[in-house]
């Protein structure tokens, strides 16, 4: 059972890492807005890539 | 009937307004909803039509008076209140959007505001519905970007978020933070707990044990000096003002927990308790950041506020007019204020004539008639026909103002029932030391060797983990339950309180009814069809603004064209249709036209009539009332057979106001109230010890809706309404009221069942302990399962 000793360590280091990115997220404003980006991503612009509808993408930019 | 394609209201018959979207042509009710289409369209934005999940707010009343206003936030002088600039290039403002219904209004002005040349950023929160735009000053200007929203439909405002909301945020933030570590470190100590627990039973080396308490210790110490400390200082500052609150013997629980175990794993003897201490944190915490979101939510809506009064005004300088921001009206101004626009300060009216709907300072619902010398309050709006004023009180001296005065006087005076769990904490904490203190000089003369560790067992085993969740897990799970249901909670005692109500008070307007003007009756006079007059009366109608008007048109179903319309402001309007001339408007009025007397007996009842006739005869009468909400009736009878008295206090006038109590059986109905007056009768109530719920949604209800012991605005009521409420009922349902007092006796008795459970566990360990039988594990089993209980039951408040 010695692999414990060097086993739980390791786990506490993940910890470590897991409050470090929530933290970061937190200062990211991750947390502000937590229902936009799951209606966002729905929305993403696909559109252009479809095949017969370049035409259109264009005609967008230049307007 | 069709109904329009952007806004969903009926099309009006006889209107052909039409743009061509994904290869059909769609119909629009209005200009406005072709305008908005057809910019959508041109901006390669269709899209939007596919995305959407609900239809679109009818952007007509958005527009009027709204565009020629934007240059106005060019201006440096008002920029400064509200814009960031960074190195002179990058300009930043923050806007609050209105007419946002969905996810896809917000990928619209996103993908619209973005493809302007010059605005470098622009995001939506979409909880909040607020904006944060970037912009380069020297390719665009702020009032081009609010232009480019306008034209989609949506009003934008910029506004500035102020030191209070910087402060909110980095408070979210700071408590989000807290509650991870406590969470995560939670878990790690739990997995730990579980190992030594079994290595109990199956024989754990003595070594893996002692290094499982030293990781589980030093988890667990930014778990206590991090997340913890908001208890610690919240109880320190209670004991320097010598209180005893319910963060007392929480953070004494938690102190005591951890230094027994820190002491035990130095010493290596006794017990740990390392994670019952970092899962109560976190339960906790949990708690306290629900509650916190459900204030700041309820603080955003009161920072709204200030919308209610227009930015800018009109002033006559000279003969010309000047668009000015209204901050810069001095008294002795003279503005003109244009139908559709709200009036900007007090004054009185030096020419012109129209009428204005007070309803959200008086509550009445007809707009009222001002003519050459009467006066005008700032926040009303001009509905039919442009007028002068000059201004006669600015700023602090508005009637306004002193609504919110009131209101502030009233939320200082609000009598509060004070709260069980601290209640119950403050003798609860002394009992406990003193126990405490007792069993330890009884332990050191008997038993010196053993007395530490019985008095800390005493003190885990009474820890009041269990009591002090007892409150806010009822309260949490019952409020979150209530606003899925469309009531939401913006202060946490309002659940609590609302179940001891004894009387319920509702406004009229807005509230029990639904604030606007329906055709109810048509009464034919010379034989014809209704749906002929209904059409002749809209056709006359059509040329204008007023609510009445409104009302005839949407009921009628076929509309004429008419020609040589003349309004006559607070009489009535002649038009031509058919090549006959026809009036409608006020009794009086038709009669100049055909010299005829109206004999019906409605009119004697005070309501609204308007009558249609034409040159030779009168031909119909026309009865108009705001009408009462469908489910109103439903509500008021369950809310008298749950044992509460039911008012009606409104600012109309007697004849309307007994109507709706008439219809609804309340027999305490007053009339014609002044928001002082609606206060003063509160207050009466309360000295005779009622507990009062009162609903309501307007600028006049504010002061009453923060004097009584618990308040409820209506969802659509205004801001002020809001900002000053406890509970705001979003779904507009007045049953859900009744669903509300339903939760909120079931939410006491599950406070009181967890407080019982909570209370008698503990003071049925505590001789126990105090006598030295109970072993540590049963002591950390003990309290998990009391807390585990008492959440449990809480559950249960959110199944029906």
């Amino acid at each position: 059972m010695n692999i414990l000793y060097l086993l739980i360590p390791v786990g506490v280091l993940f910890l470590g890492a897991a409050i470090w990115l929530f933290i970061w997220s937190v200062r990211d404003g991750q947390y502000e807005d937590l229902e936009g980006p799951a209606h966002r991503i729905l929305m993403d612009d696909d559109d252009p890539k479809i095949p017969g509808n370049e035409k259109k993408a264009k005609d967008k930019d230049t307007s | 009937m069709t109904n329009c394609y952007h806004c969903d209201l009926p099309v009006p018959p006889g209107s052909d307004y039409k743009v061509h979207i994904d290869n059909e042509n769609r119909s629009m009710c209005c200009p406005g909803c072709q305008a908005v289409a057809q910019a959508i369209v041109d901006n390669g934005l269709t899209n939007f039509y596919q995305f959407r999940t609900e239809k679109s707010q009818n952007p007509q009343q958005a527009l009027d008076g709204v565009l020629e206003s934007l240059s106005l936030y060019d201006k440096p002088e008002l920029q400064k209140d509200f814009v960031k600039t960074d190195e002179g290039k990058s300009h930043q403002a923050s806007l609050i959007l209105e007419g946002i219904v969905c996810a896809a209004c917000v990928w619209l002005n996103e993908r619209h505001v973005m493809s302007l040349s010059g605005v470098s950023e622009f995001r939506i929160n979409y909880s909040t519905r607020r904006a944060i735009v970037k912009w380069d000053d020297s390719k665009i200007h702020l009032s081009q970007i609010l232009k480019a929203i306008t034209d989609i439909g949506y009003i934008a405002h910029p506004f500035d978020p102020g030191r209070q909301e910087k402060v909110q945020k980095k408070e979210r933030s700071k408590a989000l933070r807290r509650l991870a570590v406590a969470g995560l470190g939670a878990m790690q100590v739990m997995m730990l707990a579980v190992a030594l627990y079994a290595g109990e039973s199956q024989g754990m080396d003595a070594g893996i044990q002692h290094f499982m308490r030293w990781v589980s210790l030093l988890i667990c110490i930014p778990v206590i000096f991090y997340s913890s400390s908001v208890f610690f200082k919240s109880a320190w500052r209670d004991l320097k003002r010598s209180q005893l609150g319910m963060d007392v013997p929480v953070s004494l629980a938690i102190g005591a927990a951890f230094l027994s175990s820190v002491w035990a794993t130095v010493t290596d003897t006794g017990a740990v308790y390392f994670d019952s201490v970092t899962m109560f944190t976190f339960f906790l915490l949990s708690g306290r950041y629900l509650e916190m979101m459900a204030r700041h939510r309820a603080g955003q809506a009161a920072e709204e506020l200030i919308r209610l009064l227009p930015v800018t005004a009109t002033r006559i300088t000279n003969g010309d007019e000047v668009v000015v921001s209204a901050a810069e009206l001095q008294i002795d101004d003279i503005v003109k204020i244009k139908p559709g626009e709200t009036v900007p300060a007090d004054g009185v009216i030096i020419e012109g004539s129209s009428s204005v709907d007070e309803s959200l300072l008086t509550g009445e619902s007809i707009p009222v008639l001002h003519l050459v010398g009467s006066k005008l309050i700032g926040g009303s709006v001009n509905v039919e026909s442009p007028v002068l004023m000059r201004i006669s009180h600015v700023g602090e001296d508005t009637v306004l103002s002193s609504i919110v005065r009131l209101l502030d006087r009233a939320q200082t005076e609000k009598p509060r029932l004070s709260q069980i769990a601290d209640r119950v904490a403050g003798w609860f904490v002394g009992a406990i030391l003193l126990m405490a203190s007792l069993v330890a000089i009884y332990w050191w003369k008997h038993d010196p060797d053993n007395a530490f560790w019985i008095t800390l067992s005493v003190l885990v085993v009474t820890c009041p983990c269990a009591l002090s969740l007892a409150t806010p897990a009822a309260l949490v799970a019952a409020t979150g339950h209530l606003t899925r249901k469309g009531l939401l909670t913006t202060r946490g005692h309002a659940l609590e309180t609302l179940a001891k109500a004894t009387h319920i008070i509702f406004d009229k307007t807005g509230t029990l009814t639904y604030g606007r003007l329906e055709c109810q009756q048509v009464i034919s006079l010379n034989g014809e069809s209704k749906e002929s007059l209904l059409g002749i009366a809209a056709a006359v109608e059509k040329n204008s603004e007023h609510p009445i008007a409104k009302a005839i048109i949407d009921a009628a179903t076929e509309i004429k064209k008419s020609k040589q319309a003349l309004a006559v402001t607070g009489q009535g309007i002649q038009a031509v249709v058919d090549g006959k001339r026809y009036r409608v408007g006020k009794p009086d009025f038709v009669t100049e036209l055909n010299g005829q007397m109206v004999k019906h007996d409605s009119l004697q009842q005070q309501q609204s009539v308007v009558v249609l006739g034409d040159e030779s005869n009168m031909l119909a009468l026309f009865i108009l009332n705001d009408v009462v909400r469908e489910n109103a009736k439903d509500a008021v009878a369950a809310i008298h057979t749950m044992g509460l008295s039911v008012s009606l206090l409104s600012g109309d006038q007697e004849a309307v106001v007994d109507a709706v109590a008439g219809q609804l059986n309340i027999k305490h109905a007053y009339a014609s109230m002044l928001p002082e007056q609606k206060l003063q009768h509160i207050q009466a109530l309360q000295q005779k010890g009622e507990v009062v719920v009162m609903v309501g949604d307007g600028v006049n209800d504010a002061p009453v809706l923060a004097a009584a012991q618990v308040s409820i605005a209506m969802g659509e009521g205004s801001q002020i309404a809001h900002a000053s409420a406890d509970m705001v009922l979003l779904s507009e349902q007045l049953p859900h009221i009744v669903d509300g007092i339903k939760m909120s006796r079931r939410t006491l008795t599950v406070i009181k069942q967890n407080l019982g459970w909570a209370l008698s566990y503990n003071l049925l360990a505590l001789p126990l302990a105090a006598m030295g039988l109970i072993a540590p594990w049963m002591a950390a089993i003990g309290m998990s399962i009391s807390s585990l209980v008492v959440v449990i039951n809480a559950i249960r408040l959110t199944n029906d």
